[in-house]
């Protein structure tokens, strides 16, 4: 086991593969910057939350398929990740956008409106 | 080489061969990570279903005060910065810390490039930094915590139970599992749940960390003649900044 110390070759570093990680940093870190702008610029609302979401997917694509290297695997592999996951996001998109509203609404739950001066209609 | 590209797609699943090319543990790590995922998407639908059946304010932001009849918007709870007392930063602590957990991501990348190539002294350094990474990020975490549970300068009034007693107009300052400031009770409940649990995962990548670390300064993988365990860590760490993306999105953007 000792003796195999002495063979090890380090291999001098590619600079095209350091720059591609770092490129993919840079990707990581622009898409953020492009959050915080719809954040401070655009008002709430469902479109901006698609877009954030949207922008997320693009995010986690990156770090799954560079970080992790899951885009350089056997297609086998890939897909008995993604589906799965898939899948997951169909339910998450069902439960979260159906079924929160509906239980929202049957429930006659209704969203808060200040109303001129009055901040709160049950404290002092 | 030359025996499995003659083989046919039936004698690959045969056994003897490795048909996705990765070895029994990074493979298992992968299967882990999906499981894992599920828990989390369990967390993060539980956050969303909780929130949009909650009374949402339509008012105009800029009015907008804290009050335990309606959700809070996220820009207004996360907007303190660790010196800055009193001075309103929206997400800019949030920010620090999802750059911090990257940049952690990053050094991860290259202690597995340096990986491999046999570069023991590249690893070592980078495993260094990712292990840096990881505690600064716990640390701002920490402090994000702390600031929550104190609370800001001006209380909310709420009717609150407090040690079992009823208490009308009750002056709420922070938050905890009961409740808090910021808005209904499920809010802190969910924040302090899902911060946490991802927290803690950070916490033990950080512990991995130190193990790979010190066992690649020993030479324990370069006697082992590959750096496989710092690619498997490094696929649990990647995880980890992988949910706090999902995190950040959830509960301080939208």
């Amino acid at each position: 086991m000792e003796q195999a110390t002495s063979n090890i070759q380090v291999q001098p570093a590619d600079k095209s593969v350091i720059m591609g990680i770092w490129k993919v940093a840079l990707i990581l870190a622009v898409i953020t910057g492009i959050e915080y702008l719809f954040a401070f610029t655009m008002d709430a609302g469902f479109l901006r939350s698609t877009i954030f979401v949207a922008l997320t997917i693009v995010k986690a694509f990156y770090i799954v398929s560079e970080f992790m290297h899951l885009g350089h695997e056997v297609k086998g592999l890939i897909y008995s990740i993604i589906l799965p996951m898939m899948f997951i996001i169909w339910l998450i998109v069902a439960l979260v956008n159906m079924e929160g509203a509906a239980v929202k609404d049957s429930r006659g739950i209704v969203d808060y409106e200040p109303a001129g001066t009055e901040q709160m209609n049950d404290s002092k | 080489m030359a025996t499995t590209a003659t083989m046919s797609k039936r004698s690959l699943w045969g056994g003897g061969v490795a048909p996705f090319k990765a070895s029994y543990g990074k493979l298992m790590m992968w299967f882990f990570l999906l499981s894992d995922a599920f828990t989390f998407s369990g967390l993060l639908i539980t956050y969303a279903f909780l929130r949009w059946s909650a009374p949402a304010y339509v008012g105009d932001p800029k009015d907008f005060v804290f009050s335990t009849e309606y959700w809070p918007i996220p820009e207004k709870v996360y907007e303190a910065f660790p010196g800055f007392h009193g001075v309103e930063l929206p997400l800019v602590f949030v920010g620090l810390m999802t750059f911090i957990l990257i940049m952690s991501s990053v050094t991860m990348v290259l202690a597995v490039e340096a990986g491999h190539r046999m570069d023991k002294k590249n690893v070592v350094k980078w495993m260094l930094w990712t292990i840096i990474g990881g505690f600064a990020f716990l640390s701002c975490q920490a402090w994000e915590w702390s600031h929550f549970i104190t609370g800001t300068d001006t209380a909310t009034i709420g009717d609150v139970v407090l040690n079992g007693i009823w208490r009308n107009n009750y002056e709420i300052f922070g938050a905890n599992l009961t409740f808090n400031q910021y808005g209904p009770p499920a809010f802190a409940a969910l924040f302090f749940f899902i911060t946490g649990f991802h927290g803690f995962h950070v916490f033990s990548g950080v512990l991995l960390n130190v193990l790979i670390f010190f066992n690649a300064a020993n030479g324990v993988y370069e006697r082992r003649g590959h750096y496989e365990m710092v690619e498997k860590v490094g696929l649990y760490w990647h995880f980890v900044d992988l949910v706090w993306v999902f995190v950040f999105t959830f509960f301080y953007l939208i």
